[in-house]
């Protein structure tokens, strides 16, 4: 994997952003700011509106307001690459595809369906390997654990190693011990190439051992910081009940 | 032409010796490929209602072909399919309604708005042929045509195929590596569009959405990877496309119908080749 330029992108700044589907406000007037090298965690209820942002983000919805990618020499970028780990594979499971096509479809001109080039397969397997899924290359998308999947998807998110890397609820199909795993995995990937990270989970035990700051969102902004702050203010316990 | 006659002539077919017969071959030669390919994604993408819907709606396009005074009703049959394939997914897109409520309004409208036009003073019965379809009255200038396509269908296929096999998998996941989902998936709409246009007076109204959907649908039973999908629908939709046309040919059936019975079977038995495999 390449090495991120730490030179590149220093963070994203989101302003008064909303989204409105009809006449039914999404989301209103966020503020937010995404560094690199930090892991941000998202959490919220059902329908608060993470995934609205999330979308608004990667561009797939309209929006009012202003997300800038910022280098640090406050320039700013205007097509930043953002890496995407998706929380639902809308695709059937008796899909004929194997992880070998889904990842070189992402980054080969090859149609796939030509077949793939050896050369090109060793190369993937060495990138599997990274992330403790190797030997998966031939097997296909539709049988591999909930767990192989994620490790497959964000080895796909890594390349070309993304500015912002975003994972939506990377909890489906995995246990505890598996999602802990995959939390280390992403904070190890945060120090070693420095890129912010933005997650959204519910699970607030594994945000607060290895996130560095967590917004809290209903429609709007409501907390955003420190996890110890964000975690003991009354909107939060009114949220999710007291944590201990 | 006249090379591709004599050498079809050596084969040592009986029916062969009719030039009608080897038009049907060639032109099956040509559609089989054609369908196999779009049906690889429009089954990924569970789009066998849809596809059928853009079959039914030849009769309206045939319809405003015959209110314009076109001789030849395969423009506006063209235009008018592309044109519903593009609103449905536009409507589809919008999320106003479940998918195959907006498909049937869609496909019940292009229908029997084609049906009335054409009924009127009586006259359907000159286009009911269009419901079976009849491969026999395959004219050579009809099949460079379809060649044409088939050869611009596999490079565009070429060209798009990761991209829009990223859409299909997760479309947020192709936006995050700045694909454009709406173009690809505009794009392979108005192939299916041109490719069922092109074929259903061969293959007719009723019949062609199986030719594009079974041998896809029996691929998958048996492939694990991209590869092996498209050539085992390539394989699968070439050899009941000539069973088929073969069959008709000695029982006087329907070709299109009989090119369908045959890779039903071979649906089938790869269903059983799936629970035994797994």
């Amino acid at each position: 994997m390449s090495n991120h330029n730490s030179c590149g992108l220093c963070r994203i700044d989101i302003e008064n952003l909303s989204v409105l589907s009809g006449n039914s406000i999404l989301i209103e007037d966020i503020n937010l700011s995404l560094h690199c090298g930090e892991l941000t965690a998202l959490i919220g209820k059902n329908g608060a509106g993470k995934t609205t942002l999330l979308r608004a983000i990667l561009g797939e919805r309209n929006y009012k307001g202003k997300i800038s990618f910022v280098s640090h020499h406050d320039d700013k970028i205007k097509r930043p690459s953002i890496g995407y780990v998706p929380q639902y594979m809308t695709f059937d499971k008796s899909t004929p595809l194997s992880v070998a096509d889904f990842m070189l479809a992402c980054k080969v001109k090859r149609p796939v369906w030509l077949g793939n080039k050896k050369e090109d397969i060793r190369k993937l397997e060495e990138r599997l390997a990274e992330l403790d899924c190797a030997n998966l290359a031939d097997k296909r998308m539709g049988d591999l654990s909930g767990g192989e999947l994620q490790r497959v998807m964000l080895t796909a998110a890594l390349d070309p190693m993304p500015d912002l890397l975003i994972l939506d609820e990377p909890a489906s199909g995995m246990d505890i011990a598996g999602l802990d795993l995959f939390f280390k995995m992403v904070a190890s990937i945060r120090d070693k190439y420095h890129i912010a990270i933005l997650l959204v989970s519910h699970d607030l035990g594994l945000i607060r051992k290895y996130a560095d700051t967590v917004v809290l969102l209903d429609k709007t902004v409501v907390a955003s910081g420190e996890i110890e702050d964000v975690f003991s203010t009354e909107a939060f316990k009114s949220t999710f009940g007291y944590l201990e | 032409m006249e090379l591709i006659y004599d050498i079809l002539s050596l084969l040592p077919f009986e029916f062969m010796q009719y030039t009608f017969m080897k038009n049907a071959f060639i032109a099956v030669l040509f559609i089989s490929p054609l369908f196999a390919l779009l049906g690889t994604m429009a089954v990924n993408d569970k789009m066998a209602f849809f596809s059928d819907a853009l079959g039914h709606s030849a009769f309206t396009g045939i319809a405003i072909g015959v209110l314009l005074g076109l001789r030849n009703p395969v423009i506006s049959m063209l235009a008018f399919a592309i044109i519903l394939g593009l609103a449905i997914t536009y409507v589809k897109e919008s999320g106003t309604a479940s998918t195959d409520t907006i498909i049937s309004v869609f496909s019940s409208i292009s229908i029997a708005l084609g049906i009335v036009i054409l009924s009127r003073n009586g006259g359907f019965a000159k286009y009911s042929s269009y419901l079976t379809g009849d491969i026999l009255t395959v004219r050579p200038t009809e099949i460079w045509a379809v060649l044409a396509t088939l050869v611009a269908a596999y490079i565009i296929w070429s060209k798009i195929y990761n991209n829009l096999l990223l859409v299909s998998i997760n479309p947020s996941l192709a936006a995050s590596r700045g694909i454009n989902c709406k173009l690809y998936e505009n794009i392979f709409v108005v192939m299916v569009a041109v490719a069922v246009m092109l074929s259903v007076k061969w293959i007719g109204i009723l019949t062609i959405n199986s030719l594009l959907i079974l041998p896809a649908a029996a691929a998958r039973n048996v492939s694990l990877t991209s590869k092996q999908y498209h050539f085992y629908a390539l394989a699968i939709g070439l050899f009941s496309g000539i069973t088929g046309l073969i069959v008709s040919f000695y029982a006087d059936t329907s070709a299109g119908a009989s090119m369908v019975l045959v890779s039903a079977v071979i649906y089938f038995a790869t269903l059983l080749m799936k629970s035994k495999i797994r």
